[in-house]
């Protein structure tokens, strides 16, 4: 209770005069304004400690070599101190985004891993195989357009122009390749899904 | 009366840093001195 009697002036020209004490009146009585201050502004538990350590740490080092002017202004000027710092830490996390993921936002709703999993790979793997298997079943018309068609990504004309029979032919191919491949798969029941 | 959905802020009842931040800084503060040489400061942590 005493402490309360000694204004804030008094207990920054004793701190500076050497009464180490007297910081640890001026940290306590203030941290809960400067914390207060820092959290509403970051939300987060560590930054704000974090930003609450760097601001005394600048508060302590400034007293130490007798930069800091004693006006009766100690609190506004380490709000001033850590306001700076929010905006270093801001600017900080401008240039290097982070995403906590702890509100209602999942960022990863929205940023997929392309990549398969080891058990969506396997599946891929099967299908893909299968789908083979179905497709060496086709008379050779039929396989020959496509596989041109679907594997090699070769357009119709290129089609008719490789193995010398018209558009129409080669569409005409390929849709019965369809229509065939879809009557083995039912008929089979085959699963080609992943 | 019209419902209000928007976001309760969350409740903060203790919102201080902990001790050992406090502990730190004060530790850091005995450690830190300035040593005066003619016209310039230099700063010095001991341990």
């Amino acid at each position: 209770m005493r402490h309360e009697l000694i204004t804030d002036a008094v207990l920054v020209k004793n701190y500076m005069d050497g009464d180490e004490s007297a910081l640890s009146v001026l940290i306590h009585r203030h941290k809960q304004k400067i914390y207060s201050f820092i959290y509403s502004k970051v939300f987060d538990r560590d930054i704000t400690e974090d930003i609450f350590q760097d601001a005394f740490i600048k508060v302590i080092k400034n007293l130490k070599l007798g930069k800091y002017n004693e006006e009766g202004k100690f609190l506004p000027w380490v709000m001033r101190i850590s306001h700076n710092l929010v905006i270093d830490h801001f600017r900080r996390n401008n240039r290097m985004p982070k995403f906590d993921n702890s509100g209602d936002f999942n960022i990863f709703s929205v940023l997929g891993d392309s990549s398969l999993n080891a058990e969506k790979r396997l599946i891929k793997d099967q299908v893909d195989s299968d789908l083979r298997r179905v497709i060496e079943e086709l008379p050779e018309d039929q396989k020959e357009v496509l596989m041109m068609r679907m594997y090699k990504d070769m357009s119709f004309k290129e089609i008719s122009e490789r193995t010398g029979v018209s558009i129409n032919t080669a569409l005409g191919r390929m849709r019965y390749a369809l229509i065939n491949l879809r009557k083995v798969i039912e008929k089979n029941n085959i699963i080609l899904t992943n | 009366m019209a419902k209000l959905y928007s976001e309760c802020s969350p409740k903060n009842d203790n919102l201080t840093p902990k001790e050992e931040t406090v502990d730190f800084l004060l530790n850091y503060s005995k450690a830190l001195s300035v040593i005066h040489y003619k016209n310039l400061k230099f700063e010095a942590l001991q341990n």
